[in-house]
């Protein structure tokens, strides 16, 4: 796989006149994992959406390219087909529409119109991707997200990221809503993607938890709109004996979120 | 202030074509009645839709039609109709109004099921059609436009099951107004007896995009005890037509009507869709669907009239509007006095594909009993921009994105249809619409 560069460059960001982000830098590369921590209220989702391109967020400043290309300048499912995934934190259900009809559309809009899957070699990928993640064959009929529980959709964003094969996946919070088995079985199914495609990865969480079982090579903290601090997986470690307040007076801050209205 | 509005065709038309056909005294009897009374009736108001100035009066009459020896011959314009792969053994095909394919499994007519054209019936089960037509169903009386559907009948089919039959293979019935400025007046009379099981789909299919027409068509269904009647339909007329349809079931005790309409019309339409709910533990199932383009206005009712005890009535409508299209959906659950413990819900949703289109859902609730349940949701709106983007983050193209949504935002409707070919036929249907 050829290598990829996410960089996010002094990315100010703003929802209803509201700057929630204030100057974030970031690169990602091919094979690399990084981990974005920090309290609820610090940012960390609205970068994610940012990078994807959701609606309600407006950017102020700054850049965000992959591989020199102007990501800002390309509509999401442009920026999608360019290479990049984002495990919702709250995936939309829609109705009327299956999961496997679904997975079919999104895996076609990468190929040429006379290049589309075949039906057969679809349902052996799907039916695969389904089994590692123990999902529930049934699943695949199923109108998208409609009635899932918390851990169907979580899974189902894997299922997603595993079939589509992106170069650079954002999770956000991928480990909410998780019982203890199911983060294993996710985990193991990003740990697998990530040696075989050299998948790049950003991380958004705020507990140390999920990084047990996916090991990052560097960590973030952010705070107030900005990364604050980084590290390699001891700062993770740190943060999860000793939470942030030493962080906090270390760089005397007060109040580490962001865009709260009084 | 009254006007004396001139009809097309006068009494002797209506005489001469009456007796052309051998109807019986009855039914000539009765073509005359209504075309007196239609001098004398309003038109129909639907609701929230004003209609005086639709095309109700340009039209002809008189179109014939050919025949075919076998479903191989079937001319083009038909083809989508006919599930090619699962050759229909039931089905009959008319043209402007005369057959010109008719098929009805051996099985069935041994069982006592009678499909015949609307002509036909009246000739040799005149005693059940004089019992049914137009009688507690649709009155000719209601309006100047059922007034005028009895005068001007030209086409139709009548469908007969006999106590505990149970008809496992649907029933089709393709209305072709294949000449371009004849009108259709179109019946279908369904009468399932005590016990008994149907499965019926109808087609309409015109072409006539430029020249003016109308079509009058009711359809009444009638489900007596234990009986159930699955009804599918894919109305699709061309711009031209300017249509009223009037589709209505009288359910018995324990009897189920379930509706499938695509309301797939180009031209104005008011379409309703009354069932009554006379038995006790009667059910009815009415699901619609319609795409709107153009500038078409069209006023889609649906009612479930509950006078049985225990009564269910549900109303499910689906509509996607686009370009200058205005659609009014009405969804009216009406419970009678006596009625107890019936259940009446309603669900319509309308999606805005433009801004120009208009479109407006009504659920109504009219309750004249104390102990009963009802609900209603209805909601217009446009195309959800946080469902396009979760699409979209995966790669999928707007255009991809959206069509997506509408079609699974009407699947609940098309899913219903009893037919998988008429499924398939309805959703290209629908995307030749919206795109």
């Amino acid at each position: 796989m050829s290598e990829t560069t996410l960089e996010i460059k002094d990315l100010h960001v703003e929802i209803e006149d509201n700057e929630i982000l204030k100057g974030v830098n970031l690169t990602i590369k091919s094979g690399e994992f990084h981990a974005v921590m920090g309290p609820n209220g610090t940012g960390k989702s609205t970068l994610a959406s940012a990078v994807m391109g959701h609606p309600s967020f407006e950017i102020t400043q700054g850049s965000i390219t992959l591989n020199g290309e102007d990501v800002l300048e390309m509509e999401v499912d442009e920026r999608a087909r360019a290479g990049l995934f984002l495990a919702m934190q709250y995936p939309s259900e829609i109705s009327g529409v299956t999961t496997s009809d679904f997975l079919r559309s999104s895996i076609n809009a990468r190929r040429e119109e006379e290049d589309g899957i075949p039906l057969m070699q679809f349902i052996k990928t799907m039916d695969g991707a389904l089994d590692e993640l123990e999902i529930d064959q049934n699943m695949a009929q199923r109108y998208l997200n409609e009635g899932f529980s918390g851990g169907e959709k979580k899974r189902n964003e894997i299922l997603q990221l595993k079939m589509l094969q992106p170069e650079i996946a954002i999770l956000d919070e991928i480990d909410s809503g998780l019982d203890i088995d199911a983060l294993r079985v996710v985990s193991d199914s990003i740990n697998g993607v990530r040696e075989e495609t050299g998948l790049g990865c950003l991380i958004i969480t705020h507990y140390q938890r999920l990084l047990n079982y996916i090991t990052p090579d560097f960590v973030h903290v952010m705070m107030q709109g900005r990364i604050v601090k980084s590290g390699g997986p001891e700062l993770a470690k740190q943060l999860e004996a000793e939470g942030y307040e030493w962080i906090k007076e270390e760089l005397g801050i007060e109040d580490e979120t962001v865009g709260q209205k009084a | 202030m009254t006007v004396k509005t001139q009809f097309p065709y006068d009494k002797e038309y209506v005489t001469t074509f009456s007796e052309k056909n051998n109807e019986p005294s009855w039914m000539k009897s009765l073509r005359l009645r209504a075309f007196d009374l239609a001098h004398d009736l309003n038109m129909p108001e639907p609701d929230k839709t004003n209609i005086r100035r639709w095309n109700f009066t340009n039209f002809e009459l008189g179109a014939e039609g050919s025949t075919i020896s076998s479903l191989q011959e079937l001319p083009e314009q038909l083809t989508d109709f006919v599930d090619q792969e699962n050759v229909p053994a039931n089905i009959q095909i008319q043209q402007n109004g005369t057959i010109s394919f008719s098929a009805l499994s051996e099985d069935l007519k041994e069982k006592g099921v009678i499909f015949t054209d609307i002509f036909t019936a009246m000739q040799e089960h005149s005693d059940i059609v004089e019992k049914y037509f137009m009688t507690d169903g649709v009155s000719i009386d209601e309006h100047r436009l059922t007034a005028l559907h009895a005068a001007y009948l030209n086409g139709g089919v009548f469908v007969y099951v006999p106590k505990g039959v149970k008809v496992e293979e649907p029933i089709q019935a393709i209305f072709w107004q294949e000449d371009n400025t004849s009108a259709l007046f179109n019946h279908v009379l369904i009468v399932a007896e005590k016990d008994s099981e149907l499965t019926f789909v109808e087609n309409y299919v015109s072409h006539n995009t430029e020249e003016e027409t109308v079509s009058n068509v009711v359809a009444e269904v009638f489900a007596h005890d234990d009986a159930k009647v699955s009804y599918g339909s894919v109305d699709n007329f061309a711009a031209g037509t300017t249509s009223y349809i009037n589709r209505r079931g009288v359910a018995d005790e324990r009897a189920t009507i379930d509706w499938a309409l695509g309301q797939m019309n180009d031209g104005n339409t008011v379409s309703e869709n009354v069932t009554h709910l006379v038995g006790q533990f009667s059910v009815t199932n009415a699901r619609s669907v319609t795409a709107g383009r153009g500038k078409q206005s069209q006023n889609f009712t649906s009612v479930t009239h509950h006078h049985g005890k225990d009564s269910d009535g549900q109303i499910l409508q689906r509509g996607v509007l686009r370009d200058k299209t205005t659609s009014i959906f009405n969804a009216i659950g009406k419970i009678e006095h006596g009625a107890t413990r019936a259940n009446a819900e309603q669900e319509s949703r309308v999606l805005m594909l433009s801004g120009d289109a208009r479109g407006d859902a009504n659920p109504i609730l009219l309750i004249d009993e104390d102990d009963v349940t009802a609900g209603h949701a209805a909601s217009v709106g446009r195309v959800d921009e946080f469902q396009m983007y979760y699409l979209q983050s995966r790669g999928i193209t707007k255009d991809e994105a959206e069509r997506l949504i509408i079609l699974g935002f009407l699947e609940p409707v098309v899913n219903e249809l009893p037919i998988a070919s008429i499924q398939k036929q309805l959703r290209t249907l629908i995307e030749r619409k919206i795109y």
